[in-house]
């Protein structure tokens, strides 16, 4: 089937251009500070004068294991912008393109094929790290993150609908335009969530409202607060307060599944444009 | 009908924002037959193929390939496309490349195993075959094209300027592949604008200007310099019964232009007469014409036109290519 050729071109391409490689290489050494700088924190920490209880201990390493993913959910829509930015876009405009959709085969296998490639680079990807962060953790701490699957599963939806929107504007835009417009889209989605967060704090439903806004526009960050929400410490599900997200402004599952939607709406319409233009 | 044309449209119209790039196209191409799209750059012989092959939706007209409509993947099933500007993706060695592509036709792999060495081997990369693309000269790169435009031994190939990154033993190459696919039957849709290329190879040639067809010929192919079928320029020499001073005033030009009922781009300049005719049947009539309209008529030469002439004369100056 032409999509599956073109999927394992995709990653191969991956592979060839050294793109994976990269990845896993700088991956294993953020990993591995990662983990250097938990082993020396707790170290510290059990050695002090006033060791701390289990709760604040637990709290500190939940703290830590989520700034861990915190990193690698922007790495993670960073990698799912960066690999996918050019694929269409580039295809196109060197005319590649020509060769492949002159073939006996419909443009969505064209599409949908480099979608599959990308999605199961980005999958192992998310495993490498997400699952990498976790096991240091637990490895050099003992501490075991709540619901780490659901917390990965939000990070995952994250980078594909990044993906999807990437490859929706490639359809329309040069690589260059295409990849400032989705970051730029990330980082209004980021700023609303902050906006949202210390507005929820300081009671302001002004700036709950922008942040809620701002999520229909991108939903991206409010996946990422959903997914810290998933693996929230004892203490903050108690005190309700978490640098990632405060009690009342965490995303619904109603907003969960709109961002699922949108991701879905988006490959949809890059099928669309793709089957539509002239190449 | 049992088998049908290979190409079949009707007024295929493109227009790209304000710019008509392909104004009415109306074409049939034979099973068997190579056919020429000659045109100056920029006359819209890309953006015609490009629409047979549903690379480009028409802004009007319709058309089948290989029976199914255009931009149905079915009509590509057998069908091989070199492009003009061939750009493949170059982290691939020259044999992954044919691979790939005869996996997106759906080939067995051991049918694949089989033709791509005998392609590599045809234009004549079997030693580059494990070299990236990106380490290939220009003209390897179109060899590979070509090898890839084959690779599914297909009914109708069409060939973007095939030779532009060619040397001349490559050049010669192209013509003994479209020669063999023509002794095999298959059908060619060659774009050129290289007049000797088309020349030697085409059966029959369609001149395109500002996204139209302006002319259709079919070519003679045999020894010596191929001539066209149908259009002859003819040389007339011809003066009134009783001389000059016997002729009324604007009677000699009545008769001229009464020739151009055979004809086309009917010129006199005194005794010397020419016109473009479409084949030696019109001869005799053309003749009696004269004689009826009391003339003498001293020389009636026929001569065939070369490509070249028939090139200039139907697109003109204003081609830069």
């Amino acid at each position: 089937m032409a999509t599956w050729v073109i999927a394992r071109l995709t990653l191969r391409e991956a592979l060839q251009r050294k793109i994976a490689l990269g990845a896993v290489l700088l991956g294993i050494v953020f990993l591995a500070v990662y983990g250097a700088g938990l082993h020396f924190i707790r170290q510290d920490m059990t050695r002090g004068v006033q060791a701390p209880t289990a709760l604040i201990a637990n709290q500190l390493y939940n703290f830590l294991s989520l700034s861990g993913l915190y990193v690698v959910n922007f790495l993670f829509v960073m990698m799912a912008v960066l690999t996918s930015v050019d694929t269409i876009a580039g295809e196109m405009a060197s005319g590649r393109i020509h060769t492949l959709a002159s073939k006996p085969l419909r443009r969505w296998e064209i599409l949908i094929g480099k979608w599959i490639g990308f999605v199961i680079m980005l999958t192992l990807y998310l495993l490498l790290m997400g699952g990498g962060v976790a096991g240091v953790a637990r490895l050099v701490t003992g501490y075991r993150l709540p619901n780490l699957l659901r917390g990965l599963g939000l990070i995952w939806l994250n980078g594909i609908l990044m993906l999807n929107v990437t490859m929706y504007g490639g359809t329309q835009l040069s690589a260059l335009t295409n990849g400032v417009l989705v970051l730029a889209g990330f980082g209004i989605a980021f700023v609303g969530g902050w906006v949202e967060q210390i507005g929820s704090f300081l009671d302001s439903q002004a700036a709950v409202t922008i942040g809620i806004l701002t999520s229909l526009l991108m939903p991206s960050e409010a996946l990422w607060k959903r997914a810290a929400y998933e693996m929230r410490s004892l203490v903050v599900e108690t005190t309700g307060f978490s640098p990632f997200n405060s009690g009342s402004s965490v995303p619904s599952a109603l907003m969960i599944g709109y961002a699922a939607l949108y991701a879905l709406v988006a490959l949809g319409l890059a099928v669309w444009s793709l089957e539509r233009r002239d190449l | 009908m049992t088998t049908p044309h290979p190409i079949q449209v009707r007024h295929l119209r493109k227009v790209f924002d304000d710019k008509v790039a392909v104004a009415d196209l109306s074409l049939t191409v034979e099973r068997g037959e190579v056919f020429g799209f000659l045109g100056p750059n920029g006359a819209g012989k890309t953006t015609a193929v490009k629409m047979l092959l549903g690379l480009i939706v028409p802004t009007y007209g319709e058309g089948t390939l290989n029976g199914a409509p255009l931009g149905d993947p079915r009509g590509r099933a057998r069908v091989g496309f070199l492009p003009e500007h061939f750009r493949f993706h170059e982290w691939l060695r020259g044999s992954e490349f044919l691979q790939l592509h005869a996996d997106l036709y759906r080939m067995p792999r051991d049918v694949a195993r089989r033709r791509i060495p005998e392609l590599l081997d045809l234009v004549g990369l079997q030693a580059h075959a494990r070299k990236r693309l990106s380490a290939y000269s220009k003209g390897m790169l179109q060899r590979i094209g070509l090898a890839q435009a084959l690779l599914n031994d297909p009914d109708l190939v069409f060939l973007d300027e095939p030779t532009s990154g060619l040397d001349p033993v490559g050049r010669r190459l192209v013509r003994d592949i479209i020669r063999d696919l023509r002794e095999r039957d298959k059908t060619v849709f060659l774009n050129s604008h290289l007049l000797s290329e088309v020349e030697i190879t085409c059966d029959r040639v369609a001149f395109i200007k500002q996204g139209e067809i302006v002319h259709t010929s079919t070519l003679q192919g045999g020894a010596g310099a191929p001539l066209i079928e149908g259009d002859l320029t003819l040389q007339i020499r011809a003066r009134p019964r009783g001389g000059w001073l016997s002729c009324p005033n604007g009677q000699w030009e009545v008769i001229v232009a009464g020739l151009a009922q055979w004809g086309r781009d009917v010129r006199a300049e005194q005794e010397q007469i020419s016109l473009t005719v479409e084949g030696e049947a019109d001869l005799p009539s053309i003749a009696r014409y004269l004689i009826e309209q009391d003339v003498d008529v001293y020389a009636l030469s026929p001569q065939r036109m070369s490509l070249e002439d028939l090139f200039v004369q139907l697109v003109g100056t204003e081609s830069e290519g």
